[in-house]
């Protein structure tokens, strides 16, 4: 069997080829690594969110000012960008999305589940390409052709990362008595 | 206290002899208002994304940190993308100014009242958010005194500027997007 990869590492490898400077999120369990590595990059400015809605006005400035911005956030994220990602389809802004899935198979928590289901399907609604890494073996791949589809092709795109690669959120020690 | 100041003075005062002064103005009133003191091509007006202008201004501050940013945007536009001021706040960007131009009212949509009718204070917030300016503005000399710190003071930097709610014609910038998105940076990065 393949030893598992160290994905944080190889997204945060193609982001910093691909110069990428502006990097906002609002964590997730997922993105822990990733946010880390990018926090502690000096050629990219990291920027903690209230909301992934910011993300997008930032992404969009970044582009008006020359730089290359990538957002991280979780799928539940999705939903808090639906608007801001108008701008983006009318103004033609090139857009890279990262998002880790939750609301999958095995999730506990089903409030996560609604918005999970929804995300591919609202993004391309709004006009964003989806790619969908279905497990770690496929991640720093699928992430070349989102990059493409954004900053080759100047379209928005998102890549989406299967909770399976994640894990599943423990609720271990917790108590509903 | 009553407002004296006309918003589109305010607005011709803030971008006169703006230099290299980068603007994003929020949609609505503000977008006319700069319209109406001479559009730019470093100047990007928004018609939509309603709550996100001041995070254009971050962006546009990360990626140019030798040029000055201004946000020329609405109380309501303001109140919708509060959390940006946090943000803003948390990052602290040198050269980030915003203006809220505030009427106390969504100009666009019949003159209701926003909070800031109600004595929402958004300089205090804004203040207590970080920023190494916030002021409350209420007459021309402190209206002089935010265009020097929008140019010269160590931002970010922001002032609510209270003016009269009036209902004035729209001024109107381009609005295909697309067009508006790709002047900015023909002008200011020599490609589109």
């Amino acid at each position: 069997m393949e030893r598992a990869r160290d994905w944080p590492l190889e997204v945060h490898r193609t982001l910093k080829a691909a110069r990428v400077r502006v990097v906002g999120y609002v964590p997730d369990a997922g993105l822990t690594r990733l946010i880390a590595l990018c926090r502690a990059d000096r050629a990219m400015r990291s920027v903690a969110l209230t909301t992934e809605e910011e993300g997008i006005g930032l992404a969009a400035g970044a582009w008006l000012g020359g730089a290359r911005a990538a957002l991280l956030m979780q799928s539940s994220g999705v939903g808090n960008c639906v608007n801001a990602l108008g701008m983006i389809a009318e103004c033609r802004i090139p857009l890279l999305l990262i998002v880790t899935m939750r609301g999958e198979r095995g999730e506990f928590n089903s409030w996560q589940v609604p918005m999970g289901r929804a995300a591919g399907r609202v993004l391309r609604e709004m006009e964003v390409k989806v790619f969908r890494a279905a497990g770690e073996n496929a991640i720093d791949s699928c992430l070349k052709k989102t990059m493409n589809h954004a900053f080759r092709d100047g379209g928005a795109a998102a890549l989406l990362i299967a909770q399976r690669v994640i894990g599943i959120k423990s609720f271990a020690g917790g108590s509903n008595k | 206290m009553i407002a004296r100041l006309h918003r589109r003075d305010v607005v011709r005062e803030l971008l006169r002899e703006r230099g290299g002064l980068l603007v994003v103005a929020g949609l609505g009133s503000t977008a006319w208002d700069c319209t109406a003191a001479g559009d730019a091509p470093l100047t990007f007006p928004m018609w939509g994304a309603m709550g996100t202008a001041a995070m254009l201004g971050l962006g546009l501050a990360l990626a140019r940190p030798r040029r000055r940013v201004l946000v020329v945007t609405g109380d309501g536009e303001m109140l919708m993308g509060l959390g940006s001021l946090a943000t803003i706040g948390a990052e602290r960007p040198r050269n980030l100014a915003i203006a809220v131009i505030d009427n106390e009212r969504y100009g666009e949509t019949g003159m209701q009242e926003t909070h800031t009718a109600r004595g929402l204070d958004l300089a205090a917030v804004a203040c207590s958010c970080g920023f190494r300016i916030a002021k409350q503005i209420r007459n021309k000399t402190g209206v002089a005194a935010f265009r020097a710190a929008i140019h010269a003071s160590p931002g970010p930097v922001f002032a609510q500027i209270k003016v009269v709610p009036e209902k004035l014609p729209p001024v109107l910038p381009p609005v295909d997007g697309a067009e508006l998105q790709q002047r900015v940076r023909r002008a200011l990065l020599g490609r589109a």
